[in-house]
């Protein structure tokens, strides 16, 4: 990191310290800690509603046959979620598009992204206040409309059960209620929700770094939001364009991918994934930042590689670009694209080597403290290198033709999302706990947590791998009794996340009790980008009089 | 102002303009997502890309002696029609010219105008198969009772003997669908 801690001490800004009222700091909130706040809390909420969803998926698939999903069941007595095999369809895609759009790009960019972009750069706020309240409260609005879409007529039965890659004609004329096109409003609201802030974050960046904070100086969680919001600008709107189409084809008899028309249903699946490529890579990089962060706090040492880590983020947001068809190998590319998408896939390794060599780096020699952020930071390089291995698998077009849509692909994607994405959210979320709350976690149920979880997520889908290979295909609300062994140890695992989720909310119930004083910096000297020089929580404004950064030489 | 609006940073003017960037390039993006259907379907017509048969004004000049079988296949969708292929396959070398015929009939009781989308399969043989006539390279209109019978005149290119995604191929299957004309009132045949 090259900021040095030392420089300014800006905490006595009391006088300045005017917090608005309850009702206008939280719901007219221009702060750009307060919105952060909100969004961790949103992202909170909405990763517990997604979890839940899940829970439903691993209660239908811990036995064969169709235990929930029938009309007889205690889900089709509380009826929110109608009870049938299209309910399951229905659960699945809610599960995905709650996770990614709700729960990992409100915590990682929202949450944490608001809250300590300012702080590191050393600027006093963002730079568009008022729009980043817009950008927080479209994406609430955005939630309830995809909540209201579980409620409604979507064609087969209640809710859009086309997954959230939508592909159509599966959500053209496969789904002909008004379900859909609630999930299609509910992802213009959220989309425009990201650009919004995705346009905030580049000129805050760009325009109010302190003096002497140059590019290369920033920390590096700064950097991989400025990857970041760069790949939200340029994908988000493509996706915003099909889904356009899609609402037009379905509703206003244009035929953008209906041949009918002469229009061509890949063409759609060719601008998802222009724009659900970037999106995985949106989902991670922030996580990559963080973990860099912790990684050296904890090793009480400098981060290694400090520009092949900013430039190795960069050039993963390129390459994210020109690998899409890679999950389309099954469309009829012909053999020279097929083998231009498998090699381009396999090169975004090196880059991602880099970053896992680099905090390896970083460890050895490091005189290592395992603290709970420590611990979800390793455990993230672990699932995220397992999650990457099998994602190079996966990228050799022939072995794709046979793991196409089978549970070796979900083990994979949930390797690096749910487990990668949502360690390094944890991880973030214990290393600035006191820094956010002004309150100190509970070091015991930190770690309990993270076994729990650990332990947990890793039953959940490492025998999906054993199930993909098998052939057991995704997306079905049964399967045969020869998958029946590994579906029950995956149920069995989630009940251990489970555990572990509710440990999570009992640390954070203890830690709002207990209040138990924070101090500026509980890490010690490994922490030494500008938030650990302010106190904890931050003062309401921070930075009146701009900080000076100079070189640390490295 | 109120008290709890942060301070202002000397740089503030710049915001507009790296902000505008971004809302240029959001339109962009927007506007790429668009421009790419014209782009990708006359990139599919241009090079037979997806199994795209190409329609051409005259025959290969060399024939050669490998054979292939031309399966083909008929549907309807959305129209009281009844679309068939005279034959089931046809085996051809491959340069010389094959002739099938497909027989439409109108069981409903107005005329209606309907349009054949086309494909090939295996996709890779799109650039090979080449029609230089075909009742699907316009909209066909048929009054109620009457029977269309349409030839389609075609070529497999003797590269697809050699070309490396193709040359394992020993059979080739051309599918037409009949949907409503677009600019014409769908039949409700349910």
């Amino acid at each position: 990191m090259a900021t040095s801690a030392d420089a300014h001490a800006h905490d006595a800004h009391e006088h300045h310290d005017h917090k608005p009222p309850f009702f206008v700091r939280w719901f007219f909130s221009t702060n750009h800690k307060d919105i952060g706040i909100l969004y961790i809390l949103f992202a909170i909420m909405a990763g517990l509603v997604g979890g839940a969803l899940s829970g439903l998926i691993r209660w239908e698939l811990a036995e064969p046959g169709i235990q929930i999903f029938q009309p007889h069941s205690w889900l089709a007595k509380i009826g929110i979620i109608e009870a049938s095999k299209h309910g399951y369809n229905v659960v699945v895609t809610a599960h995905a598009l709650i996770m990614i759009f709700f729960m990992v790009m409100p915590a990682m960019i929202g949450g944490f992204g608001n809250f300590f972009v300012p702080i590191m750069i050393g600027a006093p706020d963002m730079a568009f206040p008022r729009m980043n309240n817009i950008s927080f409260w479209l994406l609430v609005a955005s939630f309830a409309v995809l909540c209201t879409s579980l409620m409604v007529d979507g064609g087969p039965g209640k809710g859009f059960g086309g997954g959230w890659t939508m592909y159509p004609p599966l959500s053209t004329i496969g789904h002909t209620g008004p379900a859909f096109d609630l999930a299609i409003l509910s992802l213009h609201l959220a989309g425009a929700s990201s650009i919004l802030g995705a346009i905030n974050f580049i000129t805050t960046i760009f325009n109010m770094r302190a003096p002497g904070m140059t590019l290369h100086r920033m920390p590096l969680f700064v950097w991989s939001v400025l990857v970041t919001v760069f790949l939200l600008l340029l994908s988000l709107p493509v996706l915003a364009g099909a889904i356009t189409m899609l609402l037009t084809d379905r509703n206003f008899g244009t035929s953008f991918f209906n041949p009918a028309g002469g229009g061509d249903p890949v063409m759609f699946q060719h601008l998802f994934w222009f724009f659900g490529h970037p999106e995985v890579y949106i989902l991670i990089l922030p996580g990559f930042g963080m973990i860099s962060h912790i990684v050296a706090t904890f090793s009480k040492k400098p981060v290694f590689g400090y520009l092949a880590m900013a430039y190795a983020m960069v050039a993963i947001g390129f390459v994210g670009f020109v690998v899409w068809a890679h999950h389309m190998f099954t469309t009829g590319l012909n053999v020279n694209l097929q083998a231009y998408f498998s090699a381009a896939t396999m090169i975004i390794a090196v880059p991602t080597g880099i970053k896992i060599f680099s905090w390896i780096a970083t460890m050895w020699g490091g005189s290592i403290d395992f603290k709970t952020p420590m611990l979800f930071a390793i455990g993230f390089i672990f699932l995220f290198t397992v999650g990457g291995v099998t994602g190079v698998v996966l990228s050799n077009a022939g072995v794709d033709y046979s793991f196409q849509d089978t549970y070796y692909v979900v083990a994979h994607f949930h390797y690096v999302l749910s487990l990668g994405a949502v360690f390094a959210i944890f991880a973030g979320f214990y290393y600035w706990f006191e820094k956010m709350w002004g309150v100190k976690y509970n070091e015991i149920l930190g770690a309990a947590h993270f076994w729990l979880m650990f332990v947990g997520v890793n039953v959940i889908f490492f025998p999906m791998h054993f199930l993909g290979m098998q052939g057991m295909p995704r997306r079905y609300v049964d399967y045969p009794d020869a998958f029946a062994f590994w579906n029950r140890i995956s149920t069995d695992g989630y009940m251990i996340a489970a555990l572990g989720v509710v440990v999570f909310l009992v640390m954070l119930v203890e830690a709002a009790v207990r209040r138990r004083k924070a101090e500026a910096n509980p890490w010690g000297e490994g922490a030494t980008t500008l938030e650990w020089t302010l106190s904890s929580p931050p003062p309401y404004h921070q930075f009146n009089d701009l900080p000076h950064i100079e070189a640390e030489g490295h | 102002m109120s008290p709890a609006e942060p301070p202002r940073s000397p740089r503030r003017k710049g915001h507009g303009l790296i902000a505008g960037i971004c809302g240029v390039a959001v339109v962009g993006m927007v506007g790429m997502a668009y421009a790419a259907v014209p782009f990708y379907r006359a990139f599919c017509q241009a090079t037979g890309f997806d199994g795209t048969a190409r329609r051409v004004e005259r025959a290969p000049k060399l024939v050669i002696d490998r054979k292939i079988t031309v399966r083909f296949d008929a549907n309807v969708r959305g129209l009281p029609w009844k679309f068939t292929a005279d034959q089931a396959a046809q085996t051809i070398k491959l340069g010389a010219a094959g002739m099938a015929f497909f027989t439409v009939k109108n069981t409903g009781d107005k005329p209606l105008t309907g349009r054949a989308a086309y494909n090939v399969l295996p996709e890779s043989a799109g650039p090979y198969f080449l029609k230089t006539q075909c009742f699907c390279f316009s909209d066909q209109t048929i009054q109620p009772g009457q029977t269309e019978r349409f030839p389609v005149i075609y070529y497999v290119e003797p590269k697809f003997a050699t070309d490396v995604n193709t040359r394992t191929f020993q059979e080739v299957t051309l599918s037409y669908t009949f949907f409503p004309a677009p600019d014409v009132k769908p039949a409700k045949a349910g």
